[in-house]
């Protein structure tokens, strides 16, 4: 809860603050602090929760988990906050107000961990949407931007409608709208619940954009300004996940309800893992080629949702985590590099090592590699998959999809060490680089021992 | 502990290598590679009084039931042997090299030695697979950096072809862990497993490509000659020398003891590919020209009699292919110190540039001359006691299979000794005269290794009593 309040306080605040803080500067290192004050909030209500969880009004309950998940997300904003912050005065005037948007959306996903009705989950998905129409056009001179924007709200509020219309099925089968009661797959399964549940799988997957319901997400990230197609690639993905994994794990399980839907979702995996992977291949565009890794990572994390046990629940944090540090470091760097192309790469080692370094590691993190974080995230969703029994089809095609991701993700690491050219890199500060080695060091450091996360769920 | 020390030195050094100029790099790393012989020889001394004394478990992921558990059987301890050995060599050899970034170039060499060392000595199934990984990405960096023309493309396809393996072990490692009463990684968890048949059947497929992919057998062979034709000789010796080992290692450690059905099970199709690929190795060697490949091929060739030795499944061939992983380890990268000594010269690897070297190079002559013996497992030198076990052991699985696979001895003399008399006979040229013998540190790397060579061509006895303990475990769980 209080995770929920602080950070919907706190987007008011950045609201008023571009009133009162007159250097754009300024206005980073208030937002920060502003977020180690929700940072610190959520931690301490761990105490609360520590047996079982603390319910409102049957609308939202909070648990060890959704605290855990909180600290993810908020931490990985932090890291995106202090290494892309100064990005932000690039992009327009109203700084601020960027904050202040980042901060609805946080609290939206707040929500998401933590809601126990599906009114509270459409709410969620709400609020984690509509500032981020805002922000893809956000660079309001630019075209690409404006249709990004555009784009993204259509298709958004589309979906929201299918959203909107499996709830209501939903209700219709069972009566209420508490997740906990729903009891949807006691006796016969209603004709109802099952397209009520389709529905919401096709909304669902349209937000963290999972194929057939992708065709948003390379435009929009593309034309998006890239400080915030980083954001949005990596949190608000991650918070559409934790809603979609929750709903699922908690509502659409018993008797024989799970078995109705699992192949479709197994199918919109395997879709999304195949076309992701294979047309990053073929980018020539850095940024493009990241818009589709976050597609083809949306398909191993589609596989906690479908695996439906503890493993997976593990598996989810850990990859939040792990994906989100190596993405939003990733971009970090690729904001310094002024071409976005591979080419724009080459060389890059002999100039800016520290720079290459960084992002060989969050590469290598999100090609599965061991000894970064990504490999136990990959190994827990794998492990999650094969543990359910049905899917072993699903989790070899995953294990190849993962060595097709070597060939983009490495075409990166090639062009920075074994390519010679002359990379144009803007200017950064040593602070600037300390932030980079931290994210670096939790990288190896989950990736050494992730026991560091998940000795908090247990 | 002293396990643990062989991991650490050469991560240790290695890393901090990376940030040394000048002579640093080449000095450390020579310290490095000889602080690691000297604790495995501790670690043989202590191997015959105290074994248990090698083993160390503690807690790594407590939430998975993995844990950082490593120690030493017989052939974990050869085969560590035949790392610090190879290392000690190639960093010899090298001595008088300036590398440029030397400083990365010898840190990256100390790491994939710690992962080597890691693999050899893992007993947990996550870590044996960290290892792995760990023992490859090094080699990665280092066949881009240094290695040829056509580098990127080769060492790229050499790394998904691996990569791709690992991963199809990876999700046998996961479905056997949750096979696991206690959910464990430990090697005494899995090898305790007892699966059904069937179960066996296509999780060997799972574990075996992987290592197939890393000896390389055919038809997974692809990726080798280009790779050993690509990556800087030092590089090559441990590709060939000690990192193949990895994939016989990993059969004989993980896939037998823990899939013993299965491995009986394909162990005609596992021998009919090993002995394809001796026989298709060795026709493609006889027609090379490039020295590199025809070495590259030779390796294919000697591997897969190994990996046919493997699946005879007895005494014989098991003892024999452990004390030939470790001789045909010294052999080929004698042969490549051989290479890397007239590319230095030269700079060629066609051999039908070269010729004649023997007159203004006798003292190299005469080593290539005994190396190559070696390599064909001629009597008196250290190949011929572990081909003459596997052969054996061949026959006493099948005399058909053990006749075919014998062709392999003939025609590994014909490209070897035709090599020889390219290189240091006949018909000397512009170039060739120019060539000079040895230099110091070139002539102590291969002293070393003809001396190995020698020794053990007389006196098998040491490396046969040491990998003794393993073959009889393993003949004892296959029984089972």
């Amino acid at each position: 809860m209080n995770a929920l309040i602080s950070t919907a306080l706190s987007g008011v605040v950045m609201m008023f603050a571009g009133l009162f803080i007159q250097k754009k500067q300024h206005i980073k290192y208030f937002a920060i602090a502003v977020l180690l004050v929700s940072f610190v909030a959520n931690l301490l209500e761990i105490g609360t929760v520590q047996t079982g969880t603390h319910t409102l009004y049957n609308m939202i309950e909070v648990s060890r988990f959704s605290i855990l998940f909180n600290a993810v997300i908020l931490g990985a904003t932090l890291l995106y906050f202090m290494l892309s912050g100064s990005e932000f005065e690039k992009v327009g005037e109203h700084v601020a107000d960027y904050f202040a948007l980042i901060f609805f959306i946080l609290s939206g996903i707040m929500l998401a961990t933590s809601f126990s009705n599906l009114l509270m989950l459409f709410l969620a998905i709400e609020i984690i949407s509509i500032p981020q129409y805002i922000l893809a056009g956000a660079d309001k001179n630019n075209l690409k931007s404006n249709e990004a924007s555009l784009k993204y709200f259509l298709m958004g509020s589309f979906s929201t409608g299918i959203l909107l219309m499996g709830i209501t099925l939903i209700y219709g089968a069972a009566g209420t709208f508490n997740v906990n009661e729903l009891g949807l797959g006691s006796g016969d399964v209603h004709p109802l619940s099952i397209s009520g549940i389709m529905l919401l799988i096709f909304a669902l997957s349209f937000k963290v954009s999972a194929v057939p319901f992708h065709f948003w997400t390379p435009d929009v990230y593309d034309g998006s300004p890239t400080v915030f197609t980083s954001f949005m690639a990596t949190v608000v993905k991650a918070g559409g996940f934790i809603a979609f994994l929750r709903l699922f794990h908690v509502s659409f399980t018993g008797g024989a309800l799970s078995g109705h839907w699992l192949l479709v979702l197994a199918l919109i995996a395997a879709g999304t893992l195949l076309l992701g992977n294979l047309t990053a291949v073929f980018q020539q565009s850095v940024k493009r080629m990241l818009a589709y890794s976050s597609i083809a990572q949306a398909g191993f994390m589609l596989l906690a949702v479908i695996a439906l046990n503890e493993t997976a629940t593990q598996g989810i944090v850990l990859y939040a985590a792990a994906y989100s540090v190596a993405t939003i470091g990733m971009f970090a760097v690729l904001m310094k590099v002024k071409d976005y192309t591979f080419e724009g790469f080459n060389g890059l080692a002999r100039k800016e090592p520290l720079l290459a370094l960084a992002a060989t590691v969050f590469l290598f993190s999100l090609a599965g590699i061991p000894l970064t974080a990504g490999f136990f995230a990959k190994y827990f969703v794998l492990a999650a998959a094969v543990q359910q029994g049905q899917l072993l089809w699903l989790v070899i095609l995953a294990v190849v999809c993962a060595a097709i991701s070597i060939y983009y993700y490495f075409r990166v690491v090639m062009a920075m060490y074994f390519k010679t050219g002359e990379p144009e890199v803007e200017p950064f500060s040593p602070a600037f680089k300390a932030v980079l080695v931290i994210a670096v060091i939790i990288v190896i450091a989950l990736g050494v021992y992730p026991g560091l996360l998940l000795h908090f769920i247990a | 502990m002293l396990t643990v020390l062989l991991i650490l030195i050469p991560l240790i050094t290695g890393l901090l290598t990376f940030g040394l100029k000048g002579s640093g790099p080449k000095v450390l790393g020579l310290v490095s590679s000889l602080a690691s012989l000297a604790v495995v020889a501790g670690a043989l001394v202590q191997f015959q009084h105290a074994p248990e004394a090698l083993q160390l478990s503690v807690p790594w992921i407590p939430q998975l039931g993995a844990r950082f558990q490593v120690g030493l059987d017989g052939m974990g301890a050869m085969l560590c042997l035949l790392t610090a050995i190879a290392f000690l060599l190639v960093f010899i050899t090298i001595y008088n090299r300036n590398y440029e970034r030397a400083g990365s170039f010898y840190g990256l060499m100390l790491l994939s030695q710690a992962g080597l060392v890691g693999v050899f000595t893992a007993y947990d199934a996550m870590l044996f697979y960290v290892f792995w990984e760990l023992a490859l990405i090094p080699v990665y960096f280092l066949c881009s950096m240094w290695g040829g023309e056509k580098r990127i493309p080769v060492t790229f396809k050499f790394f998904i072809y691996t990569f791709t393996g690992s991963l199809l072990m990876l999700v046998g490692i996961i479905y056997l862990y949750l096979q696991s009463p206690d959910r464990s990684f430990s090697y005494a968890a899995f090898t305790n497993l007892n699966l059904p048949a069937q179960e066996q059947s296509w999780l060997f497929w799972l574990l075996f490509v992987a290592f197939a992919i890393k000896m390389p057998i055919f038809p997974f062979h692809t990726w080798q000659p280009d790779t050993y034709e690509q990556s800087p000789t030092p590089v090559t010796m441990i590709l060939s020398g000690v990192m193949v080992k990895m994939g016989l290692f990993g059969i004989v450690r993980w896939l037998l003891p823990v899939l013993p059905q299965g491995a009986y099970m394909w162990s005609d199709v596992a021998i009919i590919l090993s002995v394809i690929g001796i026989i298709y190795a060795s026709c493609i060697a006889i027609v090379q020209t490039d020295i590199k490949r025809l070495i590259a091929y030779s390796s294919i060739a000697h591997i897969g009699l190994m990996s046919a030795a493997i699946f005879a499944h007895n005494d014989q061939s098991l003892q024999g292919l452990q004390v030939q992983m470790f001789n045909h380890g010294i052999n080929i990268i004698g042969l490549w110190i051989v290479v890397e000594i007239i590319q230095q010269r030269l700079n060629i690897k066609n051999m039908e540039e070269m010729g004649g070297i023997a007159t203004y190079a006798p003292r190299m002559a005469i080593f290539l001359v005994i190396i190559a013996l070696a390599n064909i497992a001629l009597p008196l030198t250290n190949g011929f006691i572990g081909e003459f076990l596997m052969f054996s052991g061949l026959f006493q699985y099948n005399a058909w299979v053990m006749a075919v696979a014998g062709l392999g001895i003939i025609l590994a003399a014909v490209y070897t000794l035709n090599m020889v008399q390219k290189v240091i006979f006949g018909q000397s040229n512009t170039l060739t005269s120019t060539f000079t013998d040895l230099q110091n540190t070139e002539l102590v790397a291969l002293s070393l290794i003809v001396i190995v060579i020698l020794f053990l061509g007389f006196y098998p006895k040491p490396i046969l009593e040491l990998v003794n303990s393993t073959s009889q475990m393993l003949l004892a769980n296959i029984v089972k």
